[in-house]
């Protein structure tokens, strides 16, 4: 599905060999979807479209269902036993429930940072060259290096690490790791990142350089973020969408939802009452 | 709905405390209006003083509105309500203080015109102005406290009252001048103080807006009709007809 076969794809330029069918319309969209741990109901028939090229943030209390849906959209949920998904969710109208859908596939479509930065213990550069390696996505070494340039100068990591590419990965700051993280992500070419709580471990400094790749990816990604910082939502998003208790209560519009969110529960939460 | 208290008390304190301030300002505001008006009609020069004075109470009041609520924003980082809450309480205090001001010119008018003559049926168009000023005022900081959209709108739909009645005035102050040039000093002065009181129940329907906007997050979008036609009005010999 991804001809992500060189490095063009990552400049920009090369863009449209990512967008799908459905370009303008939403890139994923659940519909009634219900997520079950066992006996325990944690997603209530949630309905959401998310728009391509654009940031959606997902707040709500812990425990509220927002990390599961985000877990969804590239199956990570899969791995968890006892965990079961109805409804349907669709990546430019493909349900990415089908049987015959490749997951490793659908995970280099839809890529993923987490909370904690896990850079592999590996160089920095096969931090990075290690997707596209595994994907077959480089055809000569040169292939390689554009690949691994190209996706640290997207994560806005290329100038600190240049000329330090030999060294372990794990050897960088938090902030370095984080971004590094997003260019593992980006270098196998995804059209969508999904990212839980990605500043959580950082500090503010750290943070805001993330706030500003963010803004930049998504020239060419859409972007799902999942995070605690009600701030952060209403900095990086254009929409913003509110679980409580494995429900969605609320989506729209990140200004609308931040200034006058038309759902008590979303007001009680983002102004910090006692609902 | 009443709404829930916040898990941080001290910033349910600090919004509380916020609006304590605006409903003294406005508790001002209304008095030094009524103190205004009353200088200028019994001629009082030492209640026009003391109204000249109590504005910078106001004054006051609105600066520290104005660096409590940027505090608040700075610290608290305030969302949805709460925002709308802090940033319209600056808005609103701007209001009251500027109708300070013109109630203090209304004032400072009185002691202009100590000495003048008391053409009653012109300080009845002023008196009954004033009333519905502060009946406007008064309806709109009850609106604001109580956080009542409907009735901040009906303020707002009143204010072509007062610019009906200041078009009525301004005609009617118009044909005392040119009937006697010696009257115009003290016409000109009623004529200001007449434009004071219009100006003041516009920032009574400014807070009007700002209280829609606090309560419903949505501005009151259409346009209110504008009564004030004076300032297109031709002065000729015949505007006495």
């Amino acid at each position: 599905m991804v001809a992500a076969s060189d490095a063009s794809v990552l400049n920009g330029s090369g863009a449209k060999t990512l967008t799908g069918p459905g370009a303008h319309s939403g890139k994923i969209s659940a519909r009634d979807v219900n997520v079950f741990y066992g006996e325990n109901q944690a997603l209530k028939s949630v309905n959401v479209g998310i728009p391509e090229r654009s940031v959606m943030a997902f707040i709500g209390p812990s425990g509220c269902g927002k990390s599961t849906f985000l877990r969804c959209i590239n199956r990570m949920n899969d791995t968890i036993a006892g965990c079961r998904v109805t409804g349907k969710i669709t990546l430019d109208n493909e349900d990415i429930y089908d049987s015959k859908l490749d997951v490793v596939q659908l995970r280099a479509r839809v890529g993923m940072v987490f909370q904690k930065p896990n850079p592999f213990p590996k160089s920095i550069f096969d931090n990075i060259a290690y997707g596209p390696r595994i994907h077959g996505l480089a055809q000569s070494k040169t292939d390689l290096e554009g690949i691994v340039t190209a996706s640290l100068k997207k994560a806005g990591l290329w100038d600190e690490v240049k000329d330090r590419l030999k060294e372990q990965g794990t050897g960088l700051s938090g902030g370095q790791q984080q971004r590094l993280c997003i260019a593992r992500a980006i270098a196998v070419g995804p059209e969508v990142i999904l990212m839980d709580e990605p500043c959580s471990a950082l500090d503010p400094i750290a943070t805001a350089r993330i706030e500003e790749l963010i803004d930049d990816l998504r020239k060419n990604f859409t972007i799902v973020i999942v995070t605690h910082s009600m701030q952060q939502a209403a900095r990086v998003s254009q929409h913003t969408a509110f679980f409580h208790l494995g429900s969605l209560v609320e989506k729209g519009e990140t200004q609308q939802i931040f200034m006058a969110p038309t759902d008590k529960r979303t007001q009680d939460y983002i102004t910090g009452r006692i609902g | 709905m009443p709404e829930h208290a916040h898990i941080v008390t001290s910033f349910e304190d600090e919004l509380r405390s916020l609006d304590n301030r605006i409903a003294e300002m406005g508790g001002l505001a209304e008095r030094l209006v009524d103190q205004s008006f009353e200088a200028l009609d019994k001629r009082d020069t030492r209640l026009a003083e003391l109204a000249i004075a109590s504005d910078l109470a106001i004054d006051r009041h609105e600066r520290e509105v104005e660096s409590q609520a940027i505090a608040m924003i700075g610290r608290r980082q305030p969302m949805a309500l709460d925002l709308r809450h802090i940033t319209t309480a600056i808005k609103v205090a701007g209001d009251l203080e500027r109708v300070g001001d013109l109630a203090k010119n209304i004032a400072k008018r009185a002691l202009a015109v100590a000495n003048e003559p008391r053409p009653k049926q012109l300080m009845g168009g002023i008196g009954h102005m004033t009333e519905i000023a502060q009946r406007q005022l008064k309806d709109v900081l009850d609106a604001y406290a109580m956080r009542d959209a409907e009735k901040a709108e009906a303020v707002w739909r009143n204010d072509g009252l007062i610019d009906a009645l200041y078009n009525s005035l301004f005609r009617e102050l118009l044909t005392y001048m040119m009937e006697d040039p010696r009257n115009i000093g003290l016409c000109t002065h009623l004529l200001f103080a007449a434009k004071n009181l219009e100006r003041i129940g516009d920032h009574a329907t400014n807070i009007a807006e700002t209280t829609y906007f606090l309560v419903t997050g949505a501005q009151l979008a259409e346009d209110r009709p504008k009564g004030d036609t004076t300032s297109s009005t031709a002065i000729t010999d015949r505007t006495s007809s």
